[in-house]
């Protein structure tokens, strides 16, 4: 085995992991920031300069409050809950294509940990599972709002990824490749799948807001009717591992959105640089569409108030599934026209 | 009857329209009012740096005042506590000994005072019934403490320094005080 490739993902899974939870521990405090300004308020400012200390404030606070389990709960499945959902938001990031190759110490590093043929497949297949964070939460917690919580999460996350699969497969068809690398790559010089694909991009956006439980479609969490919902009875630093997931989720989509639909790390004007240069400025291109679904996500958040649980299922089951659904066909039948396959017919 | 505002709607239930049904429109309606809002200036005010500006009358923590020579100008006549409708004020009075001309304007004084200000309503009538112009409400905020015997002011707090008068020019004269 090489050894260079090994000490190079290690060193590229570190640092993903480290910028991932970053990302995340600034993402409350600019939430945070967000929803002041949007209600003409200030926001936490008393950290530091203009409260630039405030997730470490909030950090160190988590760890100072007392860990407690409640005395009916399943202790062992209580303690996995939250590790389950930290763990399954952090490890989508394996398969993301940060930016365009990078020169260093003689080595072709790909900016990339893992360059799965099928990335998408684990994409959703860890999508799925982490829904089990939040329902093994949800149940060991023995009570009564934290199971609804849970069975929210759970009948919302299945109904959401059939729609959110669906407008995938759209994508997949038109790069004929599940591969993310080869996605990204098919996006290049503005052939961004948002502008063939906008009504897909909908859909799919829509989806990740229910996906990573953000308002509108919080429902398993929602303060005023379940006091929290799934993570009712936790607290300490647990607590923090659950809503610490929720923003690694939504950065995580942001990625998975600027990847699947702007053209990942690909900005107008690259056929102009080379490559270290280009390797910067891709990953800079690429993180500003992260930062700027991060921003739309928190925006919807504080203007459009939560959906009724009705409302949801009516939404997922009987609006985006056949808009997807059509949107799909309407695809494969443009692109067997356009490849011919419909010539011995006609 | 006209309604007083003119912002009356008649409440419908009429099925939605397929514009409405969309939702996306009344959507990027409410995402622009909330941009709007982003940019907007912050109406907070940053209390412990930034104080709202007072009202020239505002009724906030009290304090007996001195007259130019330092002396109290309060002899313990006790108007404020009856006027006091919270029953706040208490004071025992005393007689001014000899030598003691320097400290007291006239022959009685508060040999105690106290102000419970957790009881005071800042209604400001004790201001009011003051005959000797001594006690003033100012534009000073009571500070916060953890246990409420700290909120039973004595002289100590009460008493203006000779040092550091308190300025009370904002509020009116009364007129009341007799040079002596």
């Amino acid at each position: 085995m090489d050894t260079g490739l090994l000490i190079e993902k290690s060193v590229l899974v570190l640092i993903i992991f480290t910028i991932s939870l970053g990302i995340a521990a600034y993402q409350t405090y600019f939430e945070r920031k967000l929803a002041a300004w949007i209600q003409d308020r200030v926001g936490p400012d008393r950290a530091g300069p203009f409260g630039i200390l405030q997730p470490i404030a909030d950090g160190v606070k988590m760890f100072l409050k007392e860990d407690f389990i409640p005395k009916d709960a399943d202790k062992w499945l209580f303690i996995i809950g939250p590790g389950i959902a930290m763990f399954t938001s952090l490890i989508t990031s394996a398969i993301i294509p940060w930016g365009t190759d990078l020169e260093l110490f003689g080595r072709t590093i790909t900016l990339q940990v893992a360059d799965f043929d099928i990335g998408i497949l684990y994409l959703f297949a860890v999508l799925s599972i982490s829904v089990y964070g939040i329902m093994i939460g949800g149940w060991a917690s023995n009570n009564k709002y934290s199971l609804y919580g849970a069975i929210r999460a759970s009948s919302q996350m299945i109904s959401y990824e059939l729609a959110m699969g669906i407008s995938a497969i759209t994508i997949i068809m038109l790069s004929g490749s599940l591969s993310l690398t080869d996605i990204v790559n098919k996006q290049h010089g503005m052939n961004w799948n948002i502008f063939y694909q906008p009504i897909c991009f909908v859909v799919f956006f829509i989806c990740s807001m229910a996906e990573t439980n953000r308002a509108p479609f919080d429902l398993p969490e929602c303060e005023n009717e379940l006091i929290g919902g799934y993570h009712t009875e936790y607290s300490s630093m647990k607590l923090g591992l659950y809503l610490f997931s929720e923003y690694t989720a939504m950065f995580i989509s942001s990625a998975i959105i600027a990847i699947l639909f702007l053209g990942g790390y690909n900005f107008p004007g690259m056929d102009n640089f080379s490559g270290n240069t280009l390797a910067i400025l891709s990953i800079v291109a690429f993180f500003s569409k992260i930062f700027l679904f991060i921003f739309i996500f928190m925006w919807i958040r504080w203007t459009i108030p939560r959906f009724r649980f009705d409302q949801l299922m009516h939404l997922g089951w009987k609006v985006l599934i056949p808009i997807a659904m059509v949107n799909l066909l309407i695809t494969g039948i443009v692109i067997a026209i356009k490849e011919g396959w419909f010539n011995e017919l006609m | 009857m006209e309604s007083l505002t003119n912002r009356k709607k008649v409440v419908s239930d009429k099925p939605m329209t397929f514009m409405e049904e969309l939702y996306l429109p009344a959507i990027f309606h409410g995402m622009k009012v909330t941009f709007k809002h982003m940019l907007q200036k912050r109406k907070t005010i940053k209390y412990p740096e930034e104080t709202r500006v007072f009202a020239p009358v505002y009724r906030g923590m009290h304090v007996l005042k001195r007259d130019e020579k330092g002396r109290e100008n309060c002899t313990a006549c006790g108007l404020c506590a009856v006027a006091c409708p919270a029953e706040a004020i208490t004071m025992i009075a005393g007689e001014r000994k000899k030598g003691e001309e320097n400290l007291y304007r006239e022959e009685k004084y508060a040999e105690m005072y106290e102000i419970n200000m957790l009881r005071c309503i800042f209604c400001g009538l004790c201001e009011e019934a003051c005959p000797k112009e001594a006690i003033f409400l100012t534009d000073r905020i009571v500070p916060t403490e953890f246990d409420r015997e700290n909120f039973i002011y004595g002289k100590d707090k009460l008493v203006e320094s000779i040092e550091f008068p308190i300025d009370i020019t904002k509020r009116q004269d009364t007129g009341k005080r007799t040079e002596k």
